[in-house]
């Protein structure tokens, strides 16, 4: 891999942690195979720090628009046919994924979404994903002399490369058939794909007024919150803090589980979580096979002694 | 309105993951499989409209014929015809490569956020690239009016609404409608329901599988005393540093 391009997505004019992972991880490849990580940023987020992740150098496209999948795409794939990429590296973070199939297809690239691993190099170019919604994972070849990689949050340690790297600017004509109307973000949580510390809730919360505890928690922590699936099926919380098979795989460096029981379409979403904690009154619960730490008892007596003790 | 779905046959979310010859092959014994969970969405929001618009809803499936009970389900949920690529799905690019060649003339082609087996994500964002019409992933919400739809999809720590003229790609999320429960009329109508079967017309050469592995099983769980809960945090700063 000779000249490794990076889609260093930004928010609010700073760079996401799962921006510095992908630099991170290009990096490393880099090193191995004696290439060059170019970080590309797109609007005006102040880049020359990139450096510091390990990017070599940074290119800055002028573009004031709105981010769209097309439009994006479209400078992403302009960018890499001006530096002659042979590897894309871009976060599987939803942007990340509306844009990383289109840049793989004008490239005719061979594409990865999920990734969770270096490239094994022997021969040829293999990549780790995950497969079956976190109950597996793939070892695929990838037979393209172009590639695109989109990395998983929170699978690679960023490293501290030290210094900057020089920005250039890049002028790319692009255009979008999407209108972005209006945008919601939530502000003061964390985002759940992103977040380190995991809290979750299930049935045995026994009802959505319940939730302060766990919210107490994640505030504690510094966490973000999820549930399990019949808690969001039953309205107590929303669809998008629902993890496991069909709703959101997460790997986070702690998850604690509190009242779910652990059926297999949960755990398949939470068992890349490094440490797993579960908390659940029935001895008997699937759950505790799959943790590290448990505790066997009463949610509404258990959670109060924790969350003072992480108050602590 | 022409409407085209997007399907794909998956192992049903309770099964057990398995490999077999020496871990190269998904261990299908015993397998029920179902269709996708997020394209039943994406087949019940696309009947909505196309009930609503005077339009059609014609399905598309890259596979072999043991998925054409799943095809029959989607024509059971009212669906009007149904398209088998007969092929073995080996990636997402070669699927979408092979449904761009029947994709032109939809106002609305419809995928789901991704299929629970394999996970890519990327059949949206490439069919759009391949036929040159925009993408957007993660839908929750799908309106038309007057020529363009409208759409939320989530995005980082949020939801947006974009819009966009026909013709486009969509990607269907959870949250999107509730999947349609095919009724005895609709499934007796399915099975005289037109189902074309087509030769691929590409060649996979993007990427190959070449082998699985499972997640490091746990070595054992440590239990806490419930009395003592307040210890969890010690050991989670101290012994494990996580927090």
């Amino acid at each position: 891999m000779k000249n490794i391009l990076v889609f260093a997505e930004s928010a609010d004019n700073s760079f996401k942690k799962s921006t510095q992972e992908a630099i991170s991880y290009a990096r490393e490849i880099a090193e191995t195979t004696g290439g060059t990580v170019t970080a590309m940023v797109v609007g005006s987020a102040e880049a020359s720090h990139l450096g510091n992740f390990g990017a070599h150098r940074v290119i800055s496209v002028d573009y004031s628009g709105a981010f769209t999948s097309d439009a994006f795409s479209t400078i992403i794939t302009e960018v890499a046919k001006s530096v002659q990429a042979d590897l894309l590296v871009i976060s599987n973070t939803y942007s990340g994924k509306s844009v990383a199939p289109r840049v793989a297809a004008s490239l005719d690239a061979s594409l990865a979404t999920n990734v969770i691993s270096l490239p094994n190099n022997s021969p040829g170019f293999w990549v780790k994903r995950g497969v079956f919604s976190g109950k597996a994972f793939a070892w695929v070849e990838l037979t393209k002399a172009c590639k695109v990689l989109s990395i998983t949050p929170n699978s690679f340690e960023i490293k501290q490369w030290g210094g900057n790297a020089p920005v250039s600017n890049q002028t790319v004509n692009s255009t979008t058939l999407i209108t972005v109307e209006q945008v919601n973000k939530v502000t003061g949580k964390i985002a759940l794909t992103e977040a380190e510390v995991v809290i979750s809730g299930g049935r045995g919360l026994k009802g959505p007024e319940n939730w302060g505890m766990i919210e107490e928690l994640a505030d504690a922590l510094g966490a973000a919150t999820a549930c399990s699936k019949p808690v969001s099926d039953m309205g107590w919380r929303p669809h998008s803090e629902h993890v496991g098979q069909t709703g959101i795989t997460i790997k986070p460096n702690l998850y604690i589980a509190v009242g779910i029981s652990g059926a297999i379409q949960h755990l398949a979403g939470v068992s890349s979580s490094k440490v797993i904690v579960a908390i659940n009154k029935d001895p008997e619960a699937p759950f505790f096979k799959a943790a590290d730490y448990g505790i066997v008892g009463d949610a509404f007596e258990v959670l109060p002694r924790i969350i003072a003790a992480a108050k602590n | 309105m022409k409407v085209l779905v997007c399907i794909s046959v998956v192992p049903d979310t309770t099964t057990k993951i398995g490999f077999v010859e020496n871990n190269t092959q998904f261990n299908t014994a015993g397998v029920q499989y179902i269709l996708n969970p997020y394209d039943e969405l994406a087949v019940t929001r696309g009947l909505e409209l196309a009930e609503a618009n005077a339009g059609t809803v014609t399905i598309v499936h890259v596979g072999k014929s043991d998925s054409e009970a799943v095809i029959r389900k989607a024509l059971s949920m009212g669906a009007n015809e149904a398209i088998r690529i007969d092929a073995e799905p080996t990636d997402a690019q070669f699927v979408a490569a092979e449904i761009a060649k029947i994709a032109n003339g939809y106002d609305l082609i419809l995928t789901g956020r991704e299929s629970i087996d394999y996970n890519s994500g990327a059949v949206c964002g490439l069919l759009g690239a391949l036929l040159g019409i925009p993408s957007v992933n993660v839908v929750t919400k799908i309106d038309y009016n007057n020529g363009t739809f409208s759409f939320d999809r989530d995005i980082d720590g949020g939801r947006e609404t974009v819009s966009c003229a026909a013709p486009v790609v969509a990607s269907a999320q959870k949250d999107l409608c509730e999947p349609r429960i095919p009724n005895m009329r609709g499934i007796m109508a399915a099975r005289t329901k037109p189902l074309q079967i087509l030769t691929p017309q590409t060649t996979a050469n993007f990427s190959a599988s070449k082998s699985y592995e499972l997640p490091a099983a746990k070595t054992g769980v440590k239990m806490i005393d419930p009395e003592n809960a307040a210890q969890l945090i010690d050991i989670l700063r101290n012994e494990s540093k996580v927090i």
